[in-house]
C-alpha cells in the first residue's frame, strides 16, 4: 500500500541559485538591488507628468491636440520597453548539475595532466574552432560550465548569462541576450521622448514670449514657483 | 494487472549507471548544433545510426527555429510596433519550434530509447549547452 502524498510543485525559479529576487510566480525576475531602478522610474513618470501638467494644455491648444497624443504613446512604450527590460531574464544558463560538473572536471584533469602540489593548476580553457578562428571558452567556477562564446559571469546577480552585455543599475537587471531588445527600444525610445519633450518646451517658451515678452514669461510659467515660496 | 511503462517510474525505479553530454557543435558557427559522434558508452545500448538521426533531426529543427526569413522579419517589425504586446496573443516562431523539439524528445523518449534504458534531457533544460543522455542500470 502506498500513501498518496499530494506535494506542491516546487517551480524552477523557487531553485535558483543566482541572487535574483521573483514576483508574480515567477513571472517578475530582477536583481536584488532595485533603488535605482525606483529611481529611473522616478525620474520618467516625474518629468513626464510635469510636462503633461503645465505645457500640453497650451501646445494642444496654440499648435496641435496630436502632440500630447503622440507625447503620450511615446511615454507609454519607454515605460511598457523599461518595465519589460527589468522584468525579463537576461539569458540565464542554469548551473551544471553534480553528474556534468564533475564529469567536465575529469576532462579537465585528463587535459591538463599531474601538476606538482604548490603550483597553481593552468587556467581552465577549451578552445574551440569557428568559423576558422580559435575561440577560448573560459570554464566557470561558480555555474561549474564551460561558457559558450559571449556568455560572462555577472557578480551581482550571481549568474552565467548567455551573451552578456552589463549589469544595468537603472534597469534593475543584466542586460544579455533575452532582453537586449527591449533595453536597446528603451534607450532609444527615452532619447526621443526626451527630445520631443525638450524641443517643445522651448517651442512653448517661445511661443510664449513672443506673446508676453520672455520676462512675463518666466513669471507665469511654472519653472518659477519654487521662487514664488 | 496491466504494466505501465512510464518514464517517471523507470526513473524513480532505475538507478542511473551514467550520463553522457553530447557536446555543441562550432563548425558551422555560433548556430545551435550538437555534435553527431557516436559517443562509446552507448555503443552497446543503441543503434548508431538511430542516435545519430536522432541528432541530426535535433540539429534541423533548431536551424529551423534560427531561421531568418521574411516571416520572423515581419514578426519581429510589429511586435516593434506595437511595443511586444501581440505577444500575448501569439508566440514567436523561435517558440513554436522549440514546443515541436519538446514533443519531438518526448516521442523518441518514448518510442526509442526508453524501452533501451536511455533518457534524452531537452538541451533547453541545460541552456542549449548539451544533450544530456542518462544511462539507467540494466536490469534486464
Amino acid at each position: 500500500m502506498s500513501a498518496v502524498m499530494i506535494t506542491r510543485k516546487v517551480r524552477k525559479w523557487e531553485k535558483l541559485p543566482g541572487k535574483n529576487t521573483f514576483c508574480c510566480d515567477g513571472r517578475v525576475m530582477m536583481a536584488r538591488q532595485k533603488g535605482v531602478f525606483y529611481l529611473t522610474l522616478f525620474l520618467i513618470v516625474g518629468t513626464c507628468s510635469l510636462f503633461f501638467a503645465f505645457e500640453c494644455p497650451y501646445l494642444a491648444v496654440h499648435l496641435s491636440p496630436a502632440i500630447p497624443v503622440f507625447a503620450a504613446l511615446l511615454f507609454l512604450f519607454v515605460i511598457a520597453m523599461l518595465l519589460r527590460t527589468s522584468f525579463s531574464d537576461p539569458g540565464v544558463l542554469p548551473r551544471a548539475l553534480p553528474e556534468e560538473a564533475t564529469f567536465i572536471e575529469m576532462e579537465i584533469e585528463a587535459a591538463n595532466g599531474n601538476v606538482p602540489a604548490g603550483q597553481r593548476p593552468p587556467p581552465r580553457i577549451r578552445n574551440v574552432q569557428i568559423n576558422n578562428q580559435i575561440v577560448k571558452l573560459k570554464y566557470c567556477y561558480t555555474c561549474k560550465i564551460f561558457r559558450p562564446p559571449r556568455a560572462s559571469h555577472c557578480s551581482i546577480c550571481d549568474n552565467c548569462v548567455d551573451r552578456f552585455d552589463h549589469h544595468c543599475p537603472w534597469v534593475g537587471n543584466c542586460v544579455g541576450k533575452r532582453n537586449y531588445r527591449y533595453f536597446y527600444m528603451f534607450t532609444l525610445s527615452l532619447s526621443l521622448l526626451t527630445i520631443y519633450i525638450f524641443t517643445f518646451d522651448i517651442i512653448h517658451v517661445v511661443m510664449r514670449s513672443v506673446d508676453n515678452g520672455f520676462l512675463n514669461t518666466l513669471k507665469i510659467t511654472p519653472g518659477t514657483y519654487p521662487f514664488k515660496l | 494487472m496491466a504494466e505501465t511503462h512510464s518514464l517517471q517510474d523507470m526513473r524513480q525505479q532505475a538507478a542511473v549507471a551514467a550520463k553522457v553530454f553530447i557536446q555543441r557543435d562550432y563548425t558551422k558557427g555560433t548556430v545551435c548544433q550538437f555534435q553527431t559522434k557516436f559517443p562509446s558508452e552507448l555503443e552497446t545500448r543503441i543503434d548508431k545510426q538511430q542516435f545519430e538521426e536522432t541528432v541530426q533531426t535535433l540539429n534541423n529543427l533548431y536551424a529551423e527555429a534560427e531561421k531568418l526569413g521574411s516571416q520572423s522579419y515581419i514578426e519581429g517589425c510589429l511586435a516593434c510596433l506595437t511595443a511586444y504586446t501581440i505577444f500575448l496573443c501569439m508566440e514567436t516562431h523561435y517558440e513554436k519550434v522549440l514546443k515541436k523539439i519538446a514533443k519531438y524528445i518526448q516521442e523518441q523518449n518514448d518510442k526509442i530509447y526508453a524501452p533501451r534504458g536511455l533518457l534524452l534531457t531537452d538541451p533547453i533544460e541545460r541552456g542549449l549547452r548539451v544533450i544530456e543522455v542518462t544511462i539507467f542500470e540494466d536490469r534486464s
